[in-house]
């Protein structure tokens, strides 16, 4: 008798098992590849932290959606006066910090005195120079006053570092970060894992993912293993190589989307013969963008023929501009006095479309005669020594991440020394311009000068190739920020 | 032997301070920015500035080379520069992983090696000493990252038997733990096994052929009986200092092994931390592995010492 | 004494020596061939060409560039041996010396050295790779005088083992009281009895050599594209493991049996020269 009841209730228990089993899985084993050094956005560059914490974590006033929109956050309204030089923010209510601590515009103007202070090492600080004054009428409301109009201010406010920190919890972010995020920061094993789970006091929509936790895995073939094994559901950017064995894969969905990196082959323009416009001319004759992206990227990635993410409203497709033709390479490098070609340095930083494209480029610009001599770096921080700081290269291969970062082609001190008054005057004026079809005709014309100038080889626009478990949803396709958003992402069942 | 030990002692003092004036050398003179580099392209030069001074990077090489020699002495590595963290913690945190790694890579290839490296010699000439051989010649040729990779390809995603990578803290659970370091192990033991054997072998061998083994014999032991109780003994003089060097190189040169399989291991940390010119936590890291080797390498001495007179009274090995 | 040079032809009636000997010397010789000519140039890339299986135009397939596997092996046995041979160069004439000095000193020249050799042999040598090529760049000549430092204390150790056993020996004894002075005796009576000694550790280290290459070219420290050599081929080769074997089998086979080469080389003349080394005390010594 208790034998029968003993196995009835085993089998009410494997049944109920069963039942739990079935329902969606709320948790999720994120593979990254690259582990951040701290956890606080506000004190260091590194994309590694964007992408554990920004919007999950840590909240800004405004934040950017997938398609590189400005939408409210912390923020739930705003007015903007008609010179554009004050924002009134309407901060959200009964929101609280994750160490319970709430929310209110004391925060935010501690934030923002953080990022203006005089020895504030906050690495976007250059973005908010233009901030004159930020002060709280009351404890849900926010002004900020600006020196002079600044069309991106609203995008700029949404930006990993701008991200709202509270003055108690301030001094520890770095290793146990407290935002206002659905999220919560659990625990960090320093080299492998980090968790976070939902946080229960959230001010806004509860996201279906309950625990999330990441593991760092640098290198490429050591991620496929952990995707096919199961030990990690899903990877936002991985190498196109390895893409092959999952598109066939039912298991796997592969996505594939924008980012903002313009991935370029960068001239020293203020380095002859790279000053002169004919051999940049010639060199974008020469380009075989196609080629290019089918080695170095797999095939993934969209041509681009200026400095512009084709994913954008306002761009407009430029590769035309100059158009596959030795012949006409040869013609102009021999008008610019080099018609056997000469002899230049590209120096390559250690990632693989640099390294993969250095040695095809190479072997492109070998068919008009120019000689390229390949200089690995061993690493970024070298490249940031010698080609950024010192401008010490004559050709290199790198992809600009940042969002909205025309404006470099203005400024005549950066790395590659691009110093045009005509292109210049139109970013001042794009600069002050807030009307968005008066900027759309603004950006129109930049993309076009810096085409036709050829300033530097535009290649293509780096794609974002993430593998999933087939049964997530939510995740975003593009990156127009960085970071890896987790709000929306759910199991299917 | 207490003057033998004592003589020892100030050599190893003396080659420490060495070391960690080297290592401060050759890693100052390493180009790059550190400020530059955790604060990224778009800094302000004032707030590159402003973040020089906070890390006391600023401060002339002397001062930052004694207040670092004086921090070692009482336990304090100073602060990662770019984690914010006492490099202290950051190192402990990763020797958890990269201590039982070593010592189950050496019991391995001990336990593989060095009866692989016994047989063959009992049998020497036989078609299994040959075949036994070979394999360790195989062994040996086998780089260990692709070895690494072949293994996770096979037990992990094929058999599914154990994880590709990663590692399941000791608090967490200690068969998971366990587990993460299974296959690496086997990865750094494989040459070190072949190694063993082969030095096993020709130890034996040389010893089987020696006086003593013939009094031995005399004496009616056969050779079997006579090689376990007298030549093993004898031969192990080598293998101990094979061992040695082994720890010496498995502390150090794991890095490899430590991409393959994700672990956080001491290796990448200081990998991970010269890239990003962390270099408090590079010099720091690289002087314990070198008074950790340098350590290992006294002890083996003293224990020659100890076990074979003879050798204290001649100058060192 | 006798010349070592003069037991050459008994030399090749050892099996493993013969086989090791021949080998190697076969791998060298398609190396070298590679430096006149190869089927096709590795410079060109050619992504429509890319992953193809052997055929008649690419015996061996080509890989994910499109460049001919049969032209990428021999260059990279190439760089692989020259790497791996001129780190034993640097080696051997800075290591050999240093030992030779520190048996004939003694006393405290002895120790400083002895100190110094314990300090390149602690200090990590990956981290020595990686701190020289972090200060001079990544590239093959930095990954030689990375491994290269790591083989001086291993000859420096050899050099002083063996001269020291030799130290006693009569005619040593009486080469020094007949005024010679060191690098003299050095020169005539101990470098010639202890070169069968350098000579089999610079077997093991010339294999040891070659895996170390294929390490660095895996962290991508060592040679760099577009030239190559067999760890770069299989450290480009491990994405595409699961996509196309051959890519990684193909370098990683080519390893294998090189390195065994060598070291069947090193074992037949190390059993050839045994008695020799019996008496120098080689072989509880050398690793």
């Amino acid at each position: 008798m208790a034998l029968k009841t003993a196995v009835a209730a085993f089998a009410l228990a494997l049944s109920l098992a069963g039942v739990a089993a079935a329902a969606a899985r709320t948790d999720l084993k994120l593979g990254l590849a690259l582990e951040p050094t701290g956890l606080d956005p506000t004190i260091d560059a590194a994309a590694s932290i964007d992408d554990v914490v920004y919007q999950n974590i840590y909240e800004g006033l405004t934040r950017i959606d997938q398609n590189g929109a400005v939408q409210p956050a912390l923020a739930t309204s705003w007015d903007v006066t008609d010179d554009g030089l004050t924002y009134t923010f309407h901060l959200a209510e009964g929101v609280t910090f994750h160490d319970s601590t709430s929310f209110d515009a004391e925060d935010v103007i501690f934030t923002y005195g953080r990022i203006t202070a005089a020895d504030s090492i906050n690495p976007q600080k250059a973005f908010f120079a233009g901030i004159d004054s930020v002060t709280a009428p009351d404890a849900k409301t926010v002004v900020i006053k600006l020196k002079a109009a600044d069309g991106l201010f609203l995008f700029n406010v949404g930006r990993g570092a701008a991200v709202i920190v509270a003055p108690e919890s301030e001094p520890t972010n770095v290793t146990n970060p407290v935002g206002t995020g659905p999220f919560k920061f659990v625990r960090w094993q320093k080299g492998a894992t980090l968790s976070v789970e939902q946080f229960a006091g959230y001010w806004g929509t509860k996201p279906a993912l309950t625990s999330v936790t990441y593991t760092f895995i640098k290198d490429a073939a050591a991620r496929v293993n952990a995707l096919r094994t199961g030990a990690i559901d899903g990877i936002n950017n991985t190498d196109a190589s390895t893409l092959p064995i999952f598109t066939n894969d039912p298991n796997f969905k592969v996505l594939v989307g924008t980012t903002e990196g313009e991935t370029l082959l960068v001239q020293n323009n203020a380095r002859e013969p790279f000053s002169n416009l004919k051999v940049r001319q010639a060199i974008a004759h020469a380009i075989d963008r196609k080629e290019i992206i089918a080695g170095a990227s797999s095939g993934y990635g969209t041509p681009i023929g200026s400095h512009f993410p084709p994913h954008n409203p306002d761009y407009i497709d430029l590769t035309g501009t100059y158009p596959y033709d030795l012949d006409a390479a040869k013609k102009l490098l021999a008008e610019a006095g080099y018609p056997d070609g000469f002899t230049a340095t590209l120096k390559l930083p250690p990632v693989p479309y640099a390294l993969l494209g250095g040695q095809i480029i190479a072997s492109q610009l070998a068919k008009v005669g120019i000689k390229l001599n390949l200089v690995n770096l061993t690493d970024f921080a070298q490249w940031i020594g010698e080609v950024y700081t010192n401008h010490d290269f004559d050709l290199t291969i790198v992809s600009h991440i940042e969002p909205n970062d025309i404006g470099i082609y203005a400024n005549p001190n950066y790395y590659f020394g691009y110093n045009d008054p005509d292109f210049q005057a139109i970013l001042k004026t794009l600069n002050e311009t807030t009307d968005p079809a008066a900027r759309k005709e603004l950006l129109i014309a930049a993309q076009k000068r810096l085409a036709e100038q050829a300033v530097n080889g535009y290649l293509y626009e780096l794609p974002q190739i993430g593998v999933w478990n087939a049964k997530l949803e939510g995740m975003w396709q593009n990156q127009p920020i960085g970071g890896v958003v987790l709000t929306g992402i759910h199991w299917m069942e | 032997m207490i003057w033998f030990a004592l003589q020892k002692l100030l050599g190893l003092v003396a080659t420490l301070l060495v070391a960690a004036a080297i290592t401060f050398i050759a890693l100052d003179l390493l180009p790059g920015d550190t400020a530059r580099f955790i604060l990224g392209i778009n800094a302000t030069p004032e707030s590159v500035e402003a973040l020089r001074e906070q890390l006391g990077l600023n401060a002339p090489a002397l001062e930052r080379f004694f207040t670092w020699l004086r921090g070692m002495f009482v336990g304090d590595f100073g602060m990662s520069y770019t984690q914010r963290e006492p490099v202290a913690g950051l190192i402990a945190g990763r020797l958890g992983v990269t201590l039982p790694l070593t010592f189950f890579a050496m019991i391995l290839s001990a336990g593989i090696g060095l009866p692989i490296g016994i047989l063959a010699a009992r049998k020497r000439g036989s078609a299994v000493d040959t075949g036994l051989m070979t394999l360790s010649q195989l062994g040996v040729a086998v780089p260990n990252f692709w070895f690494g990779m072949l293994l996770v390809l096979l037990f992990a995603v094929t058999l599914r038997w154990l994880p590709p990578g990663g590692f399941v803290p000791w608090g967490d659970n200690v068969f998971g733990a366990l587990g993460s370091l299974i296959l690496p192990s086997f990865a750094l033991a494989l040459p070190q096994a072949a190694i063993l054997a082969r030095v096993m072998r020709t130890a034996l061998v040389d010893v089987q052929s020696s006086d003593y083994i013939r009094t031995a014999r005399a004496k009616g032991l056969t050779m079997s009986e006579a090689v376990w109780r007298h030549g093993v003994r004898n031969a192990m003089l080598p293998v101990l200092t094979i061992l040695g060097l082994q720890f010496a190189y498995l502390v150090a040169g794991t890095v490899i092994v430590e991409n393959v399989f994700y672990l956080p291991g001491l290796g990448r940390l200081i990998f991970d931390a010269i890239s990003a010119r962390d270099l408090i936590l590079v010099r720091s890291s690289v002087m314990i592995l070198i008074v950790a080797v340098i350590g290992t390498m006294f002890l083996t001495e003293l224990a020659y010492g100890w076990v074979d007179p003879r050798l204290r009274a001649r100058r060192d090995e | 004494m006798t010349s070592p040079f003069d037991s050459i032809k008994s030399w090749f009636k050892h099996p493993s020596l013969r086989i090791g000997a021949i080998a190697s010397l076969v791998f060298l010789l398609i190396g070298f061939v590679s430096v006149l000519w190869t089927p096709y140039p590795i410079e060109t890339v050619s992504i429509s060409n890319a992953m193809q299986d052997p055929s008649l135009a690419h015996w061996l397939g080509t890989d994910h560039l499109g460049r001919d596997m049969v032209s990428l092996v021999m260059k990279g046995t190439l760089t692989s041996f020259v790497v791996a041979t001129i780190a034993v160069a640097i080696g051997a004439v800075i290591g050999i010396p240093l030992g030779l000095a520190a048996a004939s000193w003694g006393g405290a020249g002895e120790w400083a050295i002895l100190r110094v050799n314990d300090f390149l042999f602690a200090f990590p040598a990956l981290i020595i790779a990686i701190l020289i090529t972090t200060l001079f760049g990544p590239s093959a000549i930095n990954a030689m005088i990375a491994v290269g430092i790591f083989n001086i204390p291993v000859f420096a150790r050899v050099a002083r083992g063996g001269a020291l056993s030799l130290k006693t020996l009569d005619y040593v004894a009486a080469a020094r009281l007949s005024g010679m002075g060191p690098i003299e005796i050095a020169r005539r009576h101990i470098l010639p009895n202890i070169a069968s000694l350098i000579i089999v550790q610079a077997t093991i280290q010339l294999a040891l050599g070659i895996l170390a290459e294929a390490s660095l070219s895996y962290v991508g420290l060592g040679t760099q594209p577009p030239a190559t050599s067999l760890g770069l081929m299989l450290k480009d080769a491990q994405t595409y493991a699961l996509l196309k074997p051959s890519l990684a089998l193909i370098p990683g086979i080519t390893i294998i049996l090189i390195v065994i080469a060598l070291n069947l080389a090193g074992d037949g003349l190390r059993d050839q020269l045994d008695p020799k080394l019996r008496r120098l005390g080689g072989a509880r010594g050398v690793a």
